[in-house]
């Protein structure tokens, strides 16, 4: 079954700020990344696909169903959890997640019981007794994804999940959506403005921008099967370039930047032996971490 | 590796089966946990003190005038006057209430997380909206139910007198539902307005003490149709006219009403109604907005 599907999806604001434009896209149950710019799009098909916006044209299904004529059988088998923060401060974190609970129609004891379990998935024991006041944002965050959880849906919207994270909390936070997707079946959305972050944890990708389509399929069929590794040399690029053509690397331009697949270690030994004999004054070699990056935006490649 | 029996083993994440309620039921816990907030139930110690302050007030109150009645054997005030004589204290009452209904909600940014679950949009007012009105209608009810239970037993004319006394009761439950209703609309529709608590409580004050000159102005001006209309202006004085044109000699002495209201009766009761269908109306387009946000 079709997870989501969007045909000719498009939204308007006033008949003249266009957040959706022509966007079609087909994607199947499992971990899906929805990557583009802060702007591009990513909270209005959020809200759409909740059916809390009506799209201005084209069609979109979620599970099956339409979020524009049945949005509470939508909403019942969806969690959402919102980018921005949706803690009242005086509940406990267990309170809290109780009463939503029953907002998604869980019966009383029910719902106390799956909030425990949820936040305990999410990584919350004794804590979640104390008011959500006090608590550090990585903690908010696992709240925000408990009360995602708590009804079991079938559909889990992140919006920026690991939005205000340090590192290793953004690790934690990948980690556990990936978990999610994987050991509780349950289908994860995870929107993102980091290509990076979400590639490491999705099976598909979307990338939308200015509200088109760039680009939508599984990752796997993006990126290539080895990384890529970046040289730079301040000048004699032409040279460099020939030479690891000669070295049967299949070398490609990119602006200053020669790409070469990275096949095994050796490789990082051609290239330097390249430079060195050349005599060439090095100015970056670095292995591309943001892979799928280079497909969708090619004339910026992006360095770490 | 062998386990020690009695481990807690970690059985990983469990699909839920059981049943899901609908949406009468959960626009019923909603309501319900709308009113436990509202008397500062399930929060903290500082929660509670503003709601029972004043409940231990209004209780007060119909204790002392039920002692009295029973040793005088007049009856100082009747159930609908009663009511009115708390108004000042349903305002207040209201006026922090509201604010604890819908202004923490929206600042705290949590409406997404209900917005996004089943419930209609519309049902969120509408719960928090009943919640506020039963929570007002208790706190003037309980009271005239002590009244009545005093009576009740001090009653020398046995169950005719109970009767009787139940027939004084009932159009004072009334009654103060009209308040109740009233008031609640208004200030739950003031206080969706704004997310700081402070200022949807001086609000909902300020629409009662704003309006209360307006109709003293109006009542002194040299016509009598503008006089007898002016109890229109603000929202507790409508429903003090209502309760003229509906209740007669419970509120005031013989001939008070007509003095006040002539025979503008029915225009009070549309204009109760008006008012409370406006403020309905008005949340309801109020949290569309928000809802889309």
């Amino acid at each position: 079954m079709t997870l989501i599907a969007t045909q000719s999806l498009t939204k308007t604001y006033g008949g003249r700020i266009t957040a959706l434009s022509d966007l079609t896209v087909a994607v199947e149950p499992g971990i899906i990344g929805l990557v583009g710019a802060n702007g591009a799009g990513k909270s209005t098909l959020i809200k759409i696909l909740l059916g809390l916006l009506a799209p201005s044209g084209g069609r979109v299904r979620v599970l099956g169903l339409d979020p524009t004529t049945d949005p509470a059988a939508v909403r019942a088998r969806v969690g959402y959890m919102p980018e921005h923060d949706a803690l009242p401060p005086d509940l406990s974190a267990a309170e809290l997640v109780t009463h939503l609970g029953r907002m998604s129609g869980l019966p009383r004891t029910a719902a106390r019981e799956r909030a425990s379990e949820a936040l305990r998935h999410v990584g919350l024991h004794e804590e979640r007794h104390r008011a959500v006041g006090g608590y550090s944002t990585g903690m908010k965050q696992r709240v925000k994804l408990a009360q995602a959880l708590v009804h079991d849906p079938d559909l889990l919207l992140l919006d920026e999940p690991t939005n205000g994270l340090d590192p290793a909390g953004r690790d934690d936070m990948l980690a556990l959506v990936h978990r999610i997707g994987t050991e509780f079946g349950i289908s994860v959305l995870v929107c993102s403005h980091l290509l990076g972050e979400v590639e490491r944890i999705c099976d598909t990708l979307v990338a939308i921008d200015g509200g088109r389509l760039l680009r939508a399929g599984p990752i796997a069929a993006m990126t290539s099967a080895t990384d890529v590794l970046a040289v730079e040399v301040s000048e004699g690029t032409e040279s460099l370039a020939d030479r690891l053509a000669a070295l049967d690397l299949p070398v490609t331009r990119d602006g200053r930047t020669l790409l070469v697949p990275l096949a095994d270690e050796a490789t990082y030994d051609l290239i330097l032996g390249a430079v060195a004999e050349l005599d060439l004054p090095l100015h970056r070699l670095d292995q591309r971490r943001h892979r799928v990056a280079e497909l969708f935006a090619p004339r910026e490649p992006t360095h770490v | 590796m062998s386990e020690p029996t009695g481990v807690i083993h970690d059985i990983g994440y469990q699909r839920y089966t059981g049943p899901r309620l609908g949406r009468r039921q959960v626009f019923g816990a909603l309501w319900l946990h709308g009113l436990r907030t509202i008397f500062g139930l399930g929060r903290s110690a500082k929660a509670k003190i503003f709601p029972w302050l004043v409940i231990g007030i209004v209780t007060l109150v119909a204790a002392g005038l039920t002692a009295v009645r029973s040793q005088t054997g007049q009856v100082v005030m009747t159930y609908a006057q009663f009511a009115d004589a708390m108004s000042w204290l349903v305002i207040f009452f209201a006026a922090v209430a509201a604010p604890e209904l819908v202004s923490r909600d929206l600042r705290s940014g949590v409406l997404p997380l209900y917005f996004s679950r089943p419930l209609p949009r519309g049902d969120y007012a509408l719960a928090k909206l009943l919640a506020l009105a039963t929570g007002l209608w208790l706190l003037l009810g309980g009271p005239q139910l002590v009244m009545f239970l005093g009576a009740a037993f001090a009653t020398g004319e046995g169950l005719t007198g109970v009767r009787d006394e139940l027939f004084d009761l009932l159009p004072g439950l009334l009654y103060a539902g009209l308040w109740a209703v009233v008031f609640a609309s208004v200030g739950l529709l003031v206080a969706s307005l704004t997310g700081k608590r402070a200022f949807a409580a001086g609000g909902v004050v300020a629409v009662f003490l704003m309006t209360t000159p307006i109709v003293g102005v109006l009542s002194i001006l040299p016509s009598r149709t503008v006089n007898e209309l002016a109890l229109l202006a603000s929202p507790s004085t409508l429903v003090q006219g209502v309760g003229l044109f509906t209740l007669g000699d419970q509120m005031a002495p013989a001939g008070a009403a007509d003095e006040m209201i002539g025979d503008f009766g029915p225009v009070y009761a549309l204009g109760a109604v008006l008012l409370v269908a406006a403020c309905v109306a008005l949340l309801l387009l109020r949290y569309r907005k928000v809802a889309a946000r």
